[in-house]
């Protein structure tokens, strides 16, 4: 059982937010909405309204938790909490700044490493394409994971399906395309 | 006057029948929307999730090429690029630090004032009024009409009227003669994104949303999002395995219920591309008493 | 000659420790006019009076000027002292040196030097002051009550015991309002109907009180003391002097499928129907927009059986005139129903239900006779999940406030279910409680700890139907956020308290301010809760803001007060600044044109048409604008719009700012 000195310091995570979404913290009154309507609350390790009281009290090691955690890689931005917040706060821009935050300071939660390479796994390939390419993006996923047998299954029936391009279309100005993520997320520019 | 035609990456693969649905419905009512020359993704959420910059740039690279190439309006059938780029509108015409910002990363001028049509929004524009000379068949079937997450929030991009309880997708329906059922999870999340890297929260998600369908009497779920297709269809074995019933209802596109609706064949309409059969539905039609 | 006066306080340090007094006061004994000029510390307090009133007597002084606090504190104390020493007390001024100089600067010589140049100004100021009397207004002593609820009531039998005349309008056909309604009341848990009925019948009996019911304000126009206002009264269909009550009508009536008011839609009515058994007065009304008769020209059923012949299909709407010297503004509040709700079915759930509905299923002349019963399926519930906070403190719905009764008629609610069934099971979900009235906290503890009501903290998200029961979706927040699914029989809302829907219409009609939210506002939210900004109307009751009866009637009270005070006397005083058009003798009469663009600016609606006739033929002379000094605030709105100066403020004249504002440029900054 240990103390907890509250000290509030200037560079907390709680000014970080305010700073780069606008939202008010201190809006936030715990009613528990958002969690109570979330659809991933079954499966999430801090709740969302924690989240929130954890920015509140400005405590360091709150703070790591937050980026530590599980639930800001499960949130899928469906803003149903959002939609049903009494004080209006946009949980969802949130926690794209703490995924992007948590992925810059290396503290990405294990249980998360998976959805972390699809997303940068879906990135490449559309770097690489302009557009999505399935079999680009599974063979790329599933060379970062190592997850080699998961949905083989669906792939034939894909296939004849007409649901799978074997060669990746690649968009004509793929140029413009690479520059924007040279702009943006390739030198770390453009996070907030 | 030209409609900018948006497909996104999923309407070119792996939902083609989505686009074949809609655009055979177009036609049939006079309208050929233009492909936008040389489009790229909009960054789903992969883009969002590891940089805000990108996530505004990419979706903006559509609007700016749209308006260069002389569209007023543009057609955005994928529920989640309709979410991105009304995002992007959101953001670069409501701050002009970040719209000068987009432009100079995309080397690019533009307003970002053009329309974007949800597939709702262009339906009831376009098709509803015209509905009626087009339909030669009543379908006999309840539909549950499945939203999902993106269509119906957040309040700043959404253009339903009811947010938890919309009734647009039956409005258009309506004229089919299909029975639109009142159900609970209309607007809840199918799982989304997860579909790849956590499909057992997608299976969880999905399956009480097919169990709740099928409890309030559907015969079929109509849906306006191809990552909710491929969720509800494409996932029904994990989902069956999931919820451990064996429930075969099957998932459609609105534009593939419509295009029933008025005549045109299953094959055309991509009705045999499903995993999940729809020869129910297919076999429901009654031909219209004149 | 003017021989002036300056008296500058201290005001202990508050002014002393920025401003130079003494200096001050110097500067000022050396102005031209000033035959005295002093500094004290206190100049309200006793001997600071004694002070003014000795130099003004033994100066034999003209004016004078008080340098001190702003004038909302001490110009009333000072006006008294300049006429306990014999001058008119609207030859005293007041140079505001501590709100305007002291409070607002650093110390130093352009903060002493700003002073100097107040009591400068003010000295011109007063050197052109005329003597001025308090205007007399006579007073009707009637008094008028919208609305026939308990603040109606109890503000009604105030005002009629002290001896004064009283007229009741109520807009349903009875009076009781909404307590009327409820099964019974916080903290006692007693039967509401039977203390509310003995009140409601000495009103219809008392001498003093006229009542009208199924009556609105149609137009209310004067001032206080005497304002004149026209009443609708709707046409029943029935002849109250005929009627015996005996209920015939309603019984044969065959249109029985019309939603039930009273009982919040949970039953039906007939078309001619008395609103509930205990109504005052207990006759009935004719609804005609649901009557065959008025529908169709068929039927005719009450009148063919009525035994005393009181149905008249004939009768219209009336209005009558009264006149009366004081309104009190009873109207109440209603409530937000389930479809507000889209997370929790958008209404469409029939076994969802909002917290009227409850009293009424829990009240014994209920549709349910009492009995808790779903209203789907009239089966008894065994779990009840009660939600507070629905709509209240919501930024997001639009209503940020605290509803304030919900918390305490929630843990009724939940008491009530559980006396009735005690093998029930009841939920509140809530954020906080607030029970901060007089036992009231031990009554919450009692639903929880006696009744074994299970408390969770934290709201619901969505409400759904499964089958037959309500899926209700919550969460413990004290409980590290754990997600709470409770499968429900019935879900109460306690939903948000607003005004009534015509709330806006009628303070318009009234000329009362009123806020975002349309609750009617009161004149200062600390020091005058229940008058407003209008003279003469007073505000008792729920339609200030949310309140519960022990509140209501001590607010009613207070009005009622408020109207005694005013009918204390014959007339009324009222302050003389005031604006004035000028007039004059013959041929001219006045300078004023009849142009009448103060009358549209005028925010009091203070100004006349006046006709200037000739007084032997009655021909027209000319038309001029006349000030009611009953009603003009003395805001100065006329004067600034007038084209030609033709109307002035008595107090401030125009030649008066003009010598001011001279008086303050003629020296340097």
């Amino acid at each position: 059982m240990h103390k907890m000195t509250i000290q509030k310091y200037p560079d907390c995570l709680r000014l970080q937010v305010e700073q780069a979404t606008k939202i008010n913290i201190t809006e936030c009154y715990q009613c528990g909405k958002c969690t109570a309507g979330c659809p991933l609350n079954g499966d999430m390790d801090i709740m969302p309204n924690q989240i929130l009281r954890m920015m509140q009290l400005e405590l360091p090691n709150y703070e790591n938790k937050i980026l530590k955690s599980l639930s800001i890689w499960l949130c899928l931005n469906c803003d149903m909490c959002y939609s049903r917040c009494p004080q209006e706060i946009k949980l969802s821009e949130i926690m794209d700044f703490f995924r992007q935050k948590s992925l810059r300071e290396n503290k990405v939660n294990p249980k998360a490493k998976d959805i972390l390479k699809f997303n940068q796994s879906f990135l490449e390939n559309i770097e690489k394409n302009g557009k999505m390419n399935e079999i680009g993006l599974t063979i790329n996923y599933k060379l970062k994971t190592f997850n080699l047998i998961q949905d083989v299954r669906h792939a034939p029936s894909m296939f004849f399906k007409g649901k799978l391009r074997l060669f990746p279309h690649k968009v004509q100005n793929i140029k413009e395309i690479k520059r924007l993520f040279r702009k943006t997320i390739s030198n770390e520019g453009g996070s907030k | 006057m030209k409609i900018g035609y948006y497909p996104g990456c999923s309407l070119e693969s792996s939902s083609k029948e989505y686009s074949k649905s809609l655009l055979a419905v177009a036609e049939k009512c006079g309208i050929i929307p233009e492909e936008i020359k040389g489009w790229s993704c909009c960054g789903a959420s992969a883009a969002h999730n590891l940089n805000h910059d990108l996530a505004i740039v990419l979706p903006a690279r559509t609007l700016a090429i749209a308006e260069e190439q002389g569209f007023t309006e543009i057609l955005v059938p994928c529920a989640a690029c309709y979410r991105r780029l009304a995002a992007a509108q959101y953001e670069v015409t409501t701050n002009e630090e970040t719209h000068k910002k987009v432009e100079s990363y995309l080397e690019l001028k533009f307003s970002g004032k053009i329309k974007i049509l949800s597939v709702i929004e262009f339906l009831q524009k376009y098709i509803s009024p015209v509905a009626d000379q087009y339909i030669v068949n009543n379908l006999n079937q309840k539909i549950a009409c499945y939203y999902g997450c993106l269509l119906a929030r957040p309040k700043e991009t959404s253009t339903l009227k009811r947010t938890e309880d919309p009734l647009e997708m039956e409005s258009v329906l309506e004229k089919t003669g299909a029975k639109l059922i009142n159900w609970a999870f209309k607007t809840e999340c199918c799982g989304a994104s997860l579909s790849v890297s956590s499909t057992a929260i997608v299976a969880k998600l999905s399956g009480k949303i097919i169990e709740n369908a099928v409890a309030s009497g559907a015969e079929s779920i109509v849906v306006a999002c191809p990552m909710c297709h491929m969720n509800l269809d494409m996932r029904r074995p994990e989902i069956k395995k999931q919820i451990k019933k064996d429930l075969d209802i099957p998932v459609l596109f609105i534009t593939q219920v419509l295009g029933l609706s008025m005549g045109i064949p299953a094959d055309k309409l991509g009705l045999n591309n499903h995993f999940v059969s729809t020869k129910k539905v297919i076999s429901s039609i009654v031909k219209k008493e004149a | 000659m003017a021989r002036i006066g300056v008296f500058i306080c201290h005001c202990g340090e508050n002014i002393s420790a920025t401003v130079n007094v003494t200096q001050v006061a110097e500067a000022a004994s050396k102005l031209p006019g000033v035959t005295y000029a002093t500094d004290y510390k206190y100049m309200c307090s006793d001997p600071g009076q004694t002070m003014i009133i000795e130099a003004i007597k033994e100066h034999k002084l003209t004016g004078i000027v008080v340098g001190s606090c702003s004038p909302r504190m001490h110009e009333a104390t000072f006006r008294k002292v300049a006429e306990k020493a014999g001058i008119n007390s609207y030859l005293c001024e007041i140079a505001n040196l501590r709100e305007q100089v002291s409070w607002v600067h650093p110390k130093s010589d352009a903060t002493t030097q700003k002073a100097i140049d107040i009591v400068r100004t003010l000295v011109q100021k007063v050197k052109q002051d005329s003597p001025l009397y308090p205007i007399k207004v006579p007073v009707t002593k009637t008094a008028l009550i919208i609305g026939g609820g308990i603040a109606g009531i109890q503000a009604a039998l105030d005002i009629a015991n002290a001896g004064h005349q009283v007229i009741i309008i109520e807009k349903s056909p009875s009076i009781g309002g909404h307590m009327s309604q409820l099964s019974e009341t916080f903290p006692t848990l007693d039967c509401s109907q039977c203390i509310l009925t003995p009140r409601m019948v000495e009103v219809a009996q008392h001498p003093n009180i006229t009542l009208h019911t199924f009556a609105e304000v149609e137009s209310i126009s004067g001032f206080v003391g005497n304002f004149d206002v026209n009443i609708k009264l709707k046409a029943r269909s029935v002849d109250l002097s005929k009627c015996t009550g005996c209920g015939t009508c309603w019984q044969k009536c065959p249109s029985k499928k019309i939603p039930d008011e009273f009982n919040e839609g949970l039953s039906d009515r007939t078309a001619i129907y008395t609103p509930f058994p205990q109504a005052v007065p207990n006759k009935p009304v004719i609804d005609r927009a649901n009557c065959i008769w008025f529908l169709k020209g068929k039927c005719g059923l009450c009148k063919k059986n009525c035994p005393t012949g009181a149905i008249d299909y004939e009768m219209q709407d009336e209005i009558i005139n009264i006149k009366v010297g004081a309104i009190v503004t009873a109207t109440g509040f209603d409530i937000k129903h389930t479809d507000f709700f889209p997370e929790y079915g958008y209404g469409q759930y029939r076994n969802v239900i909002d917290g009227l509905q409850f009293e009424r299923l829990a009240s014994a002349s209920g549709p349910t006779g009492g009995e808790i019963r779903r209203p789907s399926d009239g089966k008894i519930p065994e779990k009840i999940v009660f939600i507070a906070c629905a709509g209240s403190r919501d930024k997001a719905k639009g209503i940020e406030y605290c509803s304030k009764i919900c918390c305490m008629y929630t843990a009724k609610h939940a008491m009530l279910y559980k006396h009735k069934k005690p093998e029930g099971k009841a939920y509140v979900f809530y954020m906080d409680i607030r029970a901060a009235g007089k036992n009231y906290d031990e009554f919450v503890r009692r639903a929880i700890e006696k009744d074994e009501v299970l408390y969770i903290r934290g709201r619901v998200s969505r409400i759904y139907e499964k089958n037959d029961k309500l899926i209700v979706k919550g969460i413990d927040t004290l409980l590290n956020a754990q997600p709470i699914e409770i499968e429900a029989d019935m879900v109460v809302l306690a939903t948000a308290v607003v005004a009534n829907k015509d709330a806006e219409l009628l303070a318009q009609k009234m000329h009362i301010s009123y806020d975002k939210h349309h609750f009617f506002s009161e004149a200062h939210p600390k020091l005058r809760p229940v008058e407003t900004n209008t003279a003469g109307i007073m505000l008792a009751g729920a339609c200030q803001t949310a309140k519960d009866i022990p509140d209501t009637v001590s607010q009613a009270s207070a009005a009622a007060s408020k109207v005694l005070g005013l009918f204390s006397s014959d007339e009324m005083t009222r302050e003389p600044i005031v604006a004035v058009v000028n007039r004059m003798a013959p041929p001219q009469f006045t300078t004023c044109t009849g142009c009448l663009l103060c009358m549209e600016v005028c925010p009091y609606n203070a100004i006349e048409r006046e006709e200037i006739r000739d007084r032997r033929t009655g021909d027209l002379i000319k038309v001029a604008a006349k000030v009611n000094a009953g009603l003009c605030q003395g805001c100065g709105t006329c004067v600034a719009f007038c084209r030609n100066k033709s109307i002035d403020l008595q107090g401030f004249s125009n030649q008066q700012m003009l010598s001011e504002v001279i008086a303050l440029l003629n020296q340097p900054f």
